[in-house]
């Protein structure tokens, strides 16, 4: 396996009296699957929100690539190669598919401004051809041309994953990405995801569903009220007896 | 949405037809009784206030409460243009574009740094402020109540310069290489400027800069989480739609060299609001039709009065007609104010996206019911033209 590359060093986070995330420290291989599992309310949310910028930590800070990540805007943190997949797809409901990843596409070939207002959308080939792509790959090219709001919510999973990709990121973090979907659609999403793996990029991946992290993780790391109680391979945590006690004796 | 599919000869129809039905409003406004040269200047110039408007709240979603002030900037510049410089049009358009995109610069980077109503209620608080300012500090820049004006003792540097002749008697005109900027040929310039100004709003709409405006006012947050930096492309928009009311304001005072603080006042900024709404926020040609929309009403309907609906109800009886008479003449004359509040609240409930809208749902409508579709779609687009 490769070197680590995304650390947490000590990161406390409380809302009001309430401690959210308690000294947490975590670090993910560069090209692993990281998967976080925990009961409700155990601070999974809030730990991608800290690393993608949306919160800031009390203390602590989180590197990636050996760049700090703490304290530096969201959209300067995805210029660094960090995509984030939402809880709730955030998409462009009013536009089409392909206008929703052509998005990305230009925010990736032209970085945080550029003003492109001189030329036209329609002479921007590369673009669209990239775009068309990556909605082949997330099995939604035959709708390009539909307005992404008409989508079912699986499909708008799938285009948002698309519209990460589109910006190659090197570390890709998923929060619940099949929440809410028929396990018809869930398993095409674990193959879409192990599709990518070969891809090389790290993911860390928040989910309720063992059988979706039991065939996409490497790696599993168990959070219960605020603290990492558990880390290791798949098969370890699940032998273990505290996880079995914070799922059983917890919040459930 | 389906921008990326039409082929670019229909926006180079657009723009012809667009061009066509401006330069020959004094020929198609004949019958409605618009033709004649001060309303025709006004429809260019509130035209070019509300493209540029539509720029900022049609794509972006950002609704500016406070555009009137570049107005009034726009105006003031140019008139001073014409005080210390030349009675030539040019340089005061210029001034008049380039100090409202820098007051553009100030309000919106001090603006932008919130959204939605709290983004409108700044705007707002700065217009307000400048025309209070207009009022009282500024007075010996903007001339206070009275309103900056042209004298005989104005240095006009340039046009010094380049006169042999002594100076004429009177108050000099505003002029465009020796054609005078009032009645017919001030219409056209306003004309090709308008022209202009929407070639340049059509390009915006069709380039990657547009798509990005959009997207920040589909999901600002994912916006962000494509690694785009929305705070400049939100400036960018906010002043190139402030130089745009900076070019209408200068174009007021090319047309009457006049420049009065109420021009900045909050009901201006109301108007340009009022008529974007009306032809269709987030269209190309909707801003251009609600301009021209409430500027007929303003100047047409105002003027009617008794007398003129006794003759267009005179195949009336008369019993009918001392009832229809006084009943119409709430709506028209002084009233007009009640025929555009309802036909701006029918819009709104009924056509969300304006009459474009409006105009859009008979096309589909015809489109869809018969095979008269050729004929439809030409109709379509010269009644989108206007």
């Amino acid at each position: 396996m490769g070197d680590l590359v995304l650390h947490l060093d000590n990161i406390n986070k409380s809302f009001g009296g309430l401690s959210a995330l308690s000294d947490v420290n975590l670090h993910v291989e560069e090209g692993t699957t990281h998967a976080i599992i925990g009961p409700n309310g155990a601070g999974k949310s809030t730990l991608l929100n800290v690393c993608i910028g949306r919160l800031k930590p009390d203390t602590g800070k989180v590197t990636f690539a050996g760049e700090v990540l703490t304290g530096r805007e969201p959209h300067e943190i995805t210029q660094l190669g960090v995509a984030r997949v939402f809880q709730t797809p955030e998409i462009f409901q009013e536009m089409t598919l392909l206008e929703n990843v052509m998005i990305p596409a230009f925010s990736h070939r032209d970085g945080a401004f550029r003003l492109n207002a001189n030329k036209l959308l329609s002479k921007q080939g590369e673009i669209r051809d990239e775009a068309e792509h990556i909605l082949e790959d997330v099995g939604l090219k035959d709708m390009m041309l539909t307005e992404a709001g008409s989508l079912s919510r699986g499909d708008k999973r799938r285009l948002e994953l698309g519209m990460c990709l589109i910006l190659r990121p090197r570390l890709l973090l998923l929060d619940e990405p099949t929440a809410g979907m028929a396990r018809h659609d869930t398993n095409q999403t674990i193959e879409l995801l192990k599709k990518i793996k070969s891809r090389g990029m790290t993911k860390v991946i928040i989910e309720h569903d063992m059988h979706v992290v039991f065939s996409l993780a490497d790696k599993v790391s168990v959070l219960a009220r605020g603290q990492i109680i558990a880390g290791g391979d798949p098969q370890s945590v699940r032998e273990d007896p505290k996880v079995k006690e914070a799922y059983l004796g917890g919040a459930h | 949405m389906t921008n990326m599919k039409k082929p670019s000869f229909n926006d180079t129809m657009l723009i012809l037809v667009f061009a066509a039905a401006i330069l020959a409003m004094p020929l198609w406004l004949d019958p409605f009784g618009g033709n004649y040269p001060d309303l025709l200047q006004k429809f260019a110039i509130y035209g070019i206030f509300a493209i540029g408007f539509n720029i900022l709240f049609g794509l972006t979603g950002y609704l500016s409460f406070g555009h009137a002030a570049f107005l009034g900037v726009g105006s003031y510049a140019a008139v001073w243009s014409f005080k210390l410089l030349t009675m030539n049009a040019i340089p005061a358009v210029i001034f008049g574009v380039l100090f409202a995109g820098l007051l553009a610069a100030i309000i919106g980077f001090l603006s932008l740094r919130r959204t939605g109503i709290y983004f409108s209620i700044l705007t707002l608080a700065f217009a307000q402020m400048s025309y209070n300012l207009a009022y009282s500090v500024l007075t010996p820049i903007t001339n206070g109540e009275t309103g900056l004006q042209l004298a005989r003792s104005d240095p006009r540097i340039l046009d010094k310069l380049f006169s042999d002749g002594p100076a004429s008697a009177g108050l000099p005109s505003t002029e465009l290489f020796g054609e005078t900027m009032s009645g017919y040929p001030g219409f056209y310039f306003c004309a090709v400027l308008l022209i202009i100004g929407f070639y340049i709003s059509l390009r915006i709409f069709r380039s990657p800069f547009g798509l990005m405006l959009k997207g920040i006012k589909s999901n600002q947050n994912r916006m962000k989480y494509t690694g785009l930096n929305t705070r400049p492309y939100m400036l960018t928009a906010f002043i190139i739609s402030g130089m745009y009311a900076g070019l209408a304001g200068s174009l007021l005072a090319v047309t009457d060299p006049l420049a009065g603080a109420e021009r900045m006042q909050w009901t201006a900024s109301g108007e340009v609001v009022l008529m974007t709404i009306l032809g269709g926020a987030g269209t190309l040609v909707g801003p251009m039709l609600g301009a021209g929309l409430i500027k007929y009403f303003e100047n047409i309907f105002s003027s009617f009065d008794d007398s003129v609906l006794q003759q267009a109800f005179s195949f009336l009886p008369d019993s009918v007609l001392e009832i229809v008479v006084p009943v119409v003449g709430l709506f028209v004359g002084s009233g007009w104010h009640l025929t555009l509040g309802l036909l701006f609240m029918i819009i709104v409930i009924f056509l969300p996206g304006g009459l474009v809208e409006g105009f859009r749902r008979i096309f589909n409508y015809f489109t869809s019911g018969g095979g008269k579709a050729e004929t439809q779609s030409v109709e379509a687009h010269n009644q989108a033209g206007e």
